[in-house]
């Protein structure tokens, strides 16, 4: 088993800033703006981008949440392995509300289809946006397509990318795995 | 990733430790389900699930029903009153002609022992017994067991009373094995002639005294005085019986601690338990009916993933 670093520490630094200036842009102050991310690798990222708006720079009141997947997975009953489920904490309605989904890589896009669907348990939101660290181009499933990107790779399906973070990992890292 | 040792949920007899604490972590997640704003989750859309009701229930068919729901299975009810049972049709052949309809699984109360592990030897589907006579009723013991975890952060190490018609009663023996695989010590209290001959064989302490009982324990589980399945007179009558193992809120209050009061339902309200005592903050007796939904949430879901497509 190989693997090849994508990002190291300092690159996966200067683009979580850039994805947090890129939200800025679109997002101002985020009034109506709920970041949910993606259980269970996405999580780390959301709470990242939100430590970084509000610390770096100085955004106040962001709205964050973790949604679970699991129980909206079109795969249930259909992989080798059991699904398990994550928490999901969202303390508020997204009604209205302009929602990111936050997720570390984009695939083939099933995560991001089901996420739509368990959201809608939480209301109607105004609309809703994509930002993931890696994206995996050309290995789509489904028409969907991210409108914040930290780094676009070329992996195949026999490849893996693996985002590691130092409150888990103990680094902040991105590989390219060949499995 | 985990996955439950048993294809079928006949009894706590044949689970271990960490079933039950997969079935707890996988319930957590529904119990946030099931207070969402939408509280439906589209995991068993290809499912098809059969409730077999062979004898009366409210509680827990309905709570059966309303997990399946939650879960988006299809649904079909049975209820043995008013079906070919009647005109003297066998458990396996109405259960096989249920199945030739595509029935994935099937949920079954019965009012004889082993009726559940008796058809999962001849039938193609993954069961859960929600009752078979005075047996096992192991969603009930889940559910108190969760209910216990909720209330006081662990089971291990609690001291659980459970008090009155033991030996009519399956969710007395699912609790004992359930309590006793999460390390609690387990108390059986009520009339001689209401405690199985053997009970103490299941490493349980037996006291007749009610006084004694409720000075020892965390958490007193009441249980309803079955008389529909009593042939013979157990005690002389319903007022001496009251007198000597009815909860009230004197005894209560002569504790110098707060217990946990909880009841599987129906509530006599007067025989075993007042009515001050049921509706009083130290009972967790509708916690337990909501966290029944979101425990048979998890158990039909992580059955249900183990059934082949």
């Amino acid at each position: 088993m190989s693997q090849k670093v994508l990002l190291n520490s300092k690159e996966v630094n200067i683009t979580l800033h850039r994805l947090a200036c890129q939200l800025i842009e679109n997002h101002d102050d985020f009034s109506n703006t709920v970041l949910i991310g993606i259980q269970p690798r996405g999580k780390f990222l959301a709470d990242r981008l939100a430590q970084l708006l509000s610390q770096e720079y100085n955004i106040k009141n962001i709205q964050l949440g973790h949604l679970d997947i699991t129980f909206f997975r079109d795969d249930f009953r259909r992989g080798e392995k059991p699904l398990e489920a994550n928490t999901t904490e969202i303390n508020f309605i997204v009604e209205n509300k302009d929602v990111v989904f936050i997720d570390d890589v984009l695939y083939t896009g099933r995560s991001i289809r089901s996420a739509l669907t368990a959201i809608q348990s939480f209301g109607r939101p105004n609309n809703i946006e994509l930002l993931t660290l890696i994206d995996r181009r050309f290995s789509r499933h489904l028409p969907i397509q991210p409108n914040y990107r930290g780094r676009q790779v070329d992996a195949i399906d026999l490849q893996k990318v693996k985002v590691n973070w130092v409150e888990n990992e103990g680094e902040d890292t991105v590989y390219l795995i060949d499995k | 990733m985990s996955e439950l040792s048993v294809n079928h949920l006949l009894g706590i007899k044949y689970l271990n430790k960490k079933d039950i604490d997969l079935i707890f972590e996988t319930a957590d997640q529904f119990k946030e389900v099931i207070n969402r704003p939408i509280k439906k989750v589209p995991s068993l859309r290809d499912i098809t699930i059969a409730n077999l009701f062979f004898e009366n229930s409210t509680r827990t068919k309905l709570s059966f029903e309303l997990a399946e729901k939650r879960l988006s299975a299809d649904v079909i009810n049975f209820s043995a009153s008013q079906s070919s049972v009647k005109k003297g049709e066998t458990l396996i052949d109405t259960v096989n002609n249920i199945l030739s309809m595509k029935v994935d699984m099937v949920v079954m109360r019965h009012p004889n022992p082993g009726a559940g592990v008796f058809l999962s030897k001849h039938i193609n589907a993954s069961i859960i017994n929600a009752g078979d006579g005075a047996h096992e009723h192991p969603t009930q013991a889940l559910l108190d067991s969760y209910s216990i975890r909720e209330k006081l952060g662990s089971v291990k190490g609690k001291n659980v009373v459970i008090i009155g018609d033991v030996l009519h009663s399956r969710v007395a023996l699912s609790n004992i094995y359930a309590l006793q695989l999460q390390g609690a010590n387990v108390m059986v209290c009520g009339p001689k002639t209401l405690l199985p001959k053997y009970i103490k064989d299941l490493g349980v302490k037996v006291e007749t005294n009610l006084q004694k009982a409720l000075a020892w324990c965390d958490v007193a589980n009441m249980l309803r005085v079955q008389n529909e399945r009593m042939d013979i007179s157990y005690f002389p009558t319903t007022r001496e019986y009251t007198q000597q193992f009815g909860i009230n809120k004197e005894l209560l209050d002569n504790l110098n601690k707060d217990i946990v009061i909880m009841h599987p339902g129906p509530i006599n309200r007067g025989v075993e338990i007042t009515s001050d005592v049921a509706d009083s903050k130290q009972a967790i007796i509708l916690d337990q009916v909501e966290n029944g939904v979101a425990i048979r949430m998890a158990v039909i879901y992580l059955l249900a993933s183990k059934i082949k497509q």
